[in-house]
């Protein structure tokens, strides 16, 4: 449904993207892996209008599109819940849901949203006790509903979650991959941007590298082990973690030996 | 069958939820929210009652119908561009040269309207689009080239200033003819004390019909409503609250036309920000410009309706002032003008952070600036205490506003 091709995206010097490419179907969870300062976060932005990549095509259904701005990014499908989930605290729950797209802008039809906040918030099984208060009243788990509530609003077609369960609770973080789940059953593409390599497995369909602003391998999140996603997010065999779990084993190793020749011993 | 009414409402059905019923749940859920920080215009109403007994007292004219209407009078000028004020608050900007634009435009009404000879109309048209364009420039120098607004304004207090006293000429001051338009408005112009009844119950009536409205519509969608005894209770109060302060008035010369404009304007404004998208989209600036932007908010429009409403409302203001003294002059709009219109804002409730605030605050701020300087005028003491006193009352305003923004966080309200 949504293809990128080629994208790439410098700051300055820094090649922060380079010739990413990006498939996502409808109904599929895709998760985006990597270290830090991988271009998980640029790729969003490009994604999300914020940034406008420097070269590469996003198709969209087959069709090659352009995202500028924001809007035209929204206007499009794709949602976007940030990392910092851009709410506005001041504001009430339904007027964070609402915001950029208030029904009726000449006399607001305060009713009329506030029935479709609960519509929407009770489909997503979430738990906000009221949705008149403020935003800042509100505890993570409940700003990331939230958030999420809000991208599903325009009725999108792609949902893009950066980091959605990075500030939260145990309980809280299974609600979030309850409600990624809930978004594939009703046909959603969803990317997902994490550290959480469990949480990945857990929800994912198809995990992508990304590993220095390049593509760096994709994965099926059926078959994938954990130590192959580690190997290809830091980019070798030869590295810290590998050296680890081989020291690990290779000890675990040479205690069953040990163990072993004393059993041959006694006997 | 139409009262059926499932046992909870869609939004009730939360089981942390407190239950407010009737009168005293109302009331109940008011004096929570009075003692988390949400205190909202209370703290201006007690330091209006505090200052009209303290000047009654050291002089019993103060409270007289007669000073009263005069109060009323001298506060719409100031108020009208406080409401202004207000607007780039909401968004966590400032303008610091509203004085300065206000003395502009008195002087090109001035000069086109008396010394050109122009249709008074048409002369303030003249006067409110040229504010129209320096809010314009405003909201460019800020969106566009990233100048912090107190700066762009700072800027532009010195050089309207200029031009204000480059238009007015060698004279330096022109006076407007007492049997003008607009000086009649400001001084002579007295709504009828039967119409002054009317309008007063007109408006408890228009509280009442948009609560009831509200109410039956959320009834409809199966949303919790206030109680409708509730609703009684706070329209009769105004009513009875609003024809009280009218009759008293009446004793005096009554209630300006100019006056009802004000409060007009208010009303405007209050329903501009609370009911409708442009109202949200400047509360979302202020409260967190950047989802703002994401959420696909244009912000630079935003940012040029705010600059162009505080710039046409200083003109506006500066226009009402000029007509009130019959006068523009080289010191119209200088002095105390500017810091008035935005100590009220704040006094009044509007945050100076952005985000919150409502047009009641211009209305409640400038009442109390004005009865200080009228209750201060009357014990014959000279501007310098008027200075110190506004002083004060605007540092205890920002004090009781940062106190309920922390008593706020802490009690989750925001």
């Amino acid at each position: 449904m949504l293809s990128l091709r080629g994208i790439s995206k410098t700051f300055g010097a820094v090649n922060a993207l380079t010739d990413v490419d990006l498939d996502v179907e409808a109904g599929e969870v895709v998760a985006i892996v990597g270290d830090n300062g991988a271009g998980k976060s640029t790729l969003v932005k490009v994604l999300a209008g914020v940034h406008a990549a420097d070269s590469g095509t996003i198709a969209f259904d087959g069709t090659e599109v352009q995202i500028h701005d924001p809007s035209a990014a929204i206007h499009l499908g794709i949602a976007t819940v940030f990392q910092d989930l851009a709410l506005c605290e001041n504001l009430s729950v339904v007027d964070n849901l609402f915001l950029g797209r208030a029904l009726g802008p000449w006399r607001l039809d305060q009713v009329g949203m506030e029935v479709k906040s609960w519509e929407l918030l009770q489909q997503l099984a979430a738990k906000i006790p009221t949705v008149r208060v403020p935003v800042a009243t509100l505890s993570g788990g409940q700003r990331q509903t939230v958030a999420i509530a809000r991208s599903l609003l325009g009725e999108p077609r792609v949902i893009i979650l950066d980091e959605p369960t990075a500030a939260l609770g145990v309980a809280q973080t299974a609600e979030v991959l309850d409600l990624i789940e809930r978004l594939r059953a009703r046909n959603l593409g969803v990317i997902m941007i994490s550290h959480n390599m469990e949480n990945v497995l857990a929800v994912a369909d198809r995990i992508v590298v990304l590993r220095l602003g390049r593509n760096n391998g994709e994965f099926d999140a059926r078959t994938v082990s954990s130590e192959d996603l580690v190997a290809s997010i830091t980019g070798a065999t030869d590295n810290v973690v590998t050296r680890r779990t081989g020291r690990l084993s290779a000890e675990a190793d040479s205690t069953k030996d040990t163990s072993a020749r004393r059993e041959g011993e006694a006997k | 069958m139409s009262d059926r009414q499932p046992a909870v409402a869609v939004d009730q059905t939360d089981e942390r939820l407190l239950q407010t019923r009737g009168v005293r749940g109302a009331l109940g859920s008011f004096l929570r929210s009075a003692r988390a920080g949400d205190v909202g215009p209370l703290p201006v109403i007690i330091g209006l009652l505090i200052i009209g007994t303290i000047f009654q007292s050291l002089n019993p004219i103060f409270l007289s119908s007669r000073n009263l209407v005069d109060i009323s009078m001298d506060s719409v000028a100031v108020g009208v561009i406080s409401l202004g004020i207000v607007c780039v608050l909401l968004v966590g900007e400032i303008d610091l040269s509203v004085g300065s634009v206000s003395g502009f435009a008195g002087a090109i009404v001035a000069v086109l309207f008396v010394r050109d000879g122009w249709n008074w109309i048409l002369a303030c048209l003249v006067a409110v689009g040229v504010a129209l364009l320096i809010g314009l420039l405003y909201g460019v120098l800020l969106t566009k080239f990233g100048m912090p607004s107190f700066v762009s304004s700072l800027a532009g207090l010195l050089a309207f200033l200029g031009l204000q006293l480059a238009i007015l000429g060698d004279q330096g001051s022109i006076n407007l003819p007492f049997d003008s338009a607009l000086v009649r408005f400001a001084q002579l112009d007295f709504v009828p004390a039967w119409l002054s009844y009317v309008l007063a119950a007109l408006a408890a009536l228009a509280l009442f019909a948009s609560g009831y409205d509200n109410m039956s519509r959320r009834r409809r969608a199966n949303l919790s409503s206030s109680s409708p005894q509730a609703l009684v209770v706070r329209s009769v109060a105004l009513l009875i609250g609003l024809e009280l302060v009218v009759w008293y008035l009446n004793q005096g010369r009554g209630v300006g036309w100019m006056v009802v404009f004000f409060a007009a304007l208010v009303l405007l404004f209050h329903y501009a920000f609370t009911r409708t998208g442009w109202g949200r989209s400047v509360m979302a600036v202020g409260g967190n410009v950047e989802a703002a932007r994401r959420s696909g908010i244009n912000v630079r429009n935003i940012y040029f309706s705010v600059f162009a409403l505080c710039s046409m409302m200083a003109a506006v203001g500066g226009i009402l002032a000029a007509s009130r003294l019959a006068s523009a002059n080289l010191s119209s709009g200088t002095g105390d003008v500017n810091l008035n219109a935005i100590a009220a804002a704040v006094i009044g409730g509007t945050s100076l952070f952005g985000g919150r605030g409502s047009a009641f605050s211009a209305l409640l701020g400038v009442l109390v600036i004005e009865s200080i300087a009228s209750g201060l005028t009357l014990l014959n003491l000279n501007s310098s205490y008027r200075f110190v006193i506004t002083g004060l009352v605007l540092a205890i305003a920002v004090a009781i506003d940062s106190l309920a923004r922390k008593s706020r966080a802490s009690h989750g309200r925001a």
